[in-house]
């Protein structure tokens, strides 16, 4: 058997996937300066001559930054700089007006952490590089003249393009100089699986401790992936391509799924990988050359001369490590252990954000399993829906555990919880006002039933005459024709109960 | 340290400057005399000595973090070549962003 199949190839290389994160800060002003940070508006009315770069301007750290970029440091284990540093990253690129980046360099503020995920090959440990402190870059608008008489844009006035194409382009400034910190792991990571676990890790994290909206969907936190393949057994590294813009945890995980395949299928044949900057295609599925990647000494990084080094006070990081939140992971051991839920539950909870809204609703009189399967099922698939984060969903507490009292004194099945609770999110009160005002309660009325129930075998005498002759299967035809005649209001274990006694009693 | 036609290319092309082949020799000669210039720090230096980026013996300057007013965005684009609705006007961008 000397013939190996282009499968049997690919099993042969493993791959080598670092992530480089970008976290947007939420402070309220940019990192150099007093301008204010927002979203939206019209390009330009959030610049000074700082962060416009004029001449003899001179630009401050903002405290805050510093300080949210050792709480992360701590949250991820790091060792915080005694002394760090920033760098100018110098580059031609009209998306900074200065012509370089402030960034860190050789002295980040953190260094050397790791970040525990759960895969479905059990724990992983990623180790992380360095976190560092930089600052956002503006946005480019590239267009076609349109003085040209090519169609325009009715919204903006602009025939919008890609940068390849345009005749010139423009530039708002709002966004440059936001604080930004970008997490390096180490190329610890092997699966696109694992880099999922890892980013979703990450996020949670930074929500636990209030550093950042981190909305991957809206680019205030971005994730690049280094991916590159090596034989199985190998120790040294391939050549790496970095894929950039995926803008959720599934693009990641495709994005590194379709990286590997074309990896594989070039090594396969034999042919070399590039050491290049990819775009991922949301739309096509597929990743493309955006750049040759210029080696690091090609930036010229030297230290800032307007920005003296940053050197937190031990005290002032104590203190910042005595008022870290509980994070994700101890969360979710807490969820476990004292309430009962299981690990995916509680990675649920946790990962939506609604550990603080459980907590409150077993407060409340909840049972806390219950409660944690409306809050991951439904009241996530609610605000996914609209793109929001499910802490936002108007449902208190106590709308939970008067919902999960409703169930479980029967007055409302789970498929009318369901719409109850569809109901409440859209705003219309508390659950036991929205059952009554809706007519949503259960039929538990065992006369009412009855009659059903007999409506139903005198419809469907052949299916009474399956269940009586011993085929309990067939009793679901019959449920089914009572929900459908009570409108999904009948106590369907009640229907089952009655059902069975009918048809199964000596005389019926 | 002697620099070659290469070097002196490569900074040229980063620095985005299209020098004439006169020009590399006349600028490979006057950068490797500074670079010796600078070597001879290296023969001073001493192992207790770190690297020092500024000679002010300043750490953590900083602020508040409280918003202060931005410049209105007439005066922001004021002082460009050009601008549009607001925007920076920049010409088309050739080669590739780095």
């Amino acid at each position: 058997m000397s013939t190996t199949t282009a499968l049997e190839q690919a099993t042969r290389f493993e791959a080598v996937i670092g992530l480089e994160i970008h976290v947007q800060l939420a402070t309220r002003t940019k990192m150099f300066c007093s301008c204010a940070i927002d979203f939206g508006g019209e390009p330009n009315t959030r610049t000074c001559p700082v962060c416009l770069g004029q001449p003899g301007t001179l630009p401050v750290v903002n405290r805050r930054a510093v300080e949210y970029a050792i709480r992360l440091g701590l949250a991820l284990g790091c060792q915080i700089a005694p002394s760090s540093q920033f760098h100018r990253k110098n580059y031609f690129y009209p998306d900074m007006p200065k012509n370089y980046q402030i960034s860190q360099y050789d002295v980040p503020i953190c260094l050397g952490g790791e970040l525990t995920v759960a895969t479905d090959a059990g724990e992983r440990r990623v180790g992380i590089t360095r976190v560092h402190m930089e600052e956002d870059t503006g946005k480019s608008l590239h267009v076609l003249d349109t003085t040209s008489g090519v169609g325009v844009d009715p919204a903006e006035g602009l025939r919008v393009t890609r940068i390849s194409d345009a005749d010139y382009s423009l530039v708002d400034y709002n966004r440059a100089g936001i604080p930004l910190l970008e997490v390096v792991s180490e190329p610890d990571i092997r699966t696109a699986t694992e880099a999922q676990a890892y980013l979703t890790e990450l996020r949670a994290i930074v929500l636990a401790l209030g550093i950042s909206d981190a909305k991957l969907e809206e680019g205030s936190m971005r994730c690049d992936a280094n991916v590159s393949l090596r034989p199985v057994g190998h120790t040294v590294f391939g050549t790496r391509a970095e894929v950039k813009n995926m803008n959720s945890v599934r693009s990641l995980g495709r994005a590194i799924t379709y990286e590997i395949a074309r990896q594989t299928d070039l090594l396969t044949r034999g042919e070399p990988v590039v050491q290049e900057t990819r775009h991922w295609n949301e739309a096509t599925g597929t990743t493309s050359t955006l750049r040759v990647k210029e080696t690091t000494e090609d930036y010229r990084y030297f230290p800032d001369p307007d920005l003296v080094p940053v050197q937190p006070d031990p005290a002032w990081v104590d203190e910042l490590r005595a008022s870290l939140p509980q994070l994700p992971a101890a969360r979710r051991a807490r969820l476990v252990e004292s309430l009962g839920l299981s690990g995916q539950q509680a990675a649920g909870v946790v990962g939506a954000g609604l550990a603080p809204l459980l907590d409150e609703a077993v407060a409340a009189g909840a049972p806390a399993a219950e409660a944690a399967n409306w809050l991951t099922n439904e009241v996530t698939a609610w605000a996914n829906e609209r793109g929001v984060e499910p802490a936002a969903a108007p449902l208190t507490a106590s709308h939970l555990a008067e919902l999960t009292a409703l169930v479980a004194d029967q007055t409302l099945s789970k498929k009318l919880a369901r719409q109850v609770l569809d109901r409440v999110l859209a705003g219309e009160g508390p659950p036991r006002e929205v059952a009554a005002a809706r007519g949503l309660a259960q039929i538990s009325d065992t006369g009412e039933l009855e009659r059903a129930v007999d409506a139903a075998i005198a419809a469907d005498p052949a299916a009474a005459q399956r269940v009586r002759d011993g085929n309990r299967k067939a009793v679901g035809a019959l449920v089914g024709a009572v929900m459908k005649a009570t409108k999904g209001q009948a106590n369907p274990a009640l229907v089952n109960e009655l059902l069975t006694g009918r048809l199964t009693a000596p005389d019926g | 340290m002697s620099l070659s036609t290469d070097d002196v290319r490569h900074v040229a092309r980063l620095a985005r400057l299209a020098l004439t082949d006169d020009e590399v020799q006349a600028l490979r000669g006057q950068l490797s005399d500074i670079l010796a210039y600078a070597e001879k720090v290296g023969e001073v230096a001493t192992a207790n000595v770190p690297p020092t980026s500024h000679p002010y013996p300043l750490r953590n300057v900083w602020r508040d973090d409280e918003p202060r007013p931005s410049l209105p965005p007439a005066e922001a684009v004021a002082a460009a070549p050009a601008a549009q609705d607001g925007r920076f006007s920049v010409p088309r961008i050739i080669g590739e962003p780095v």
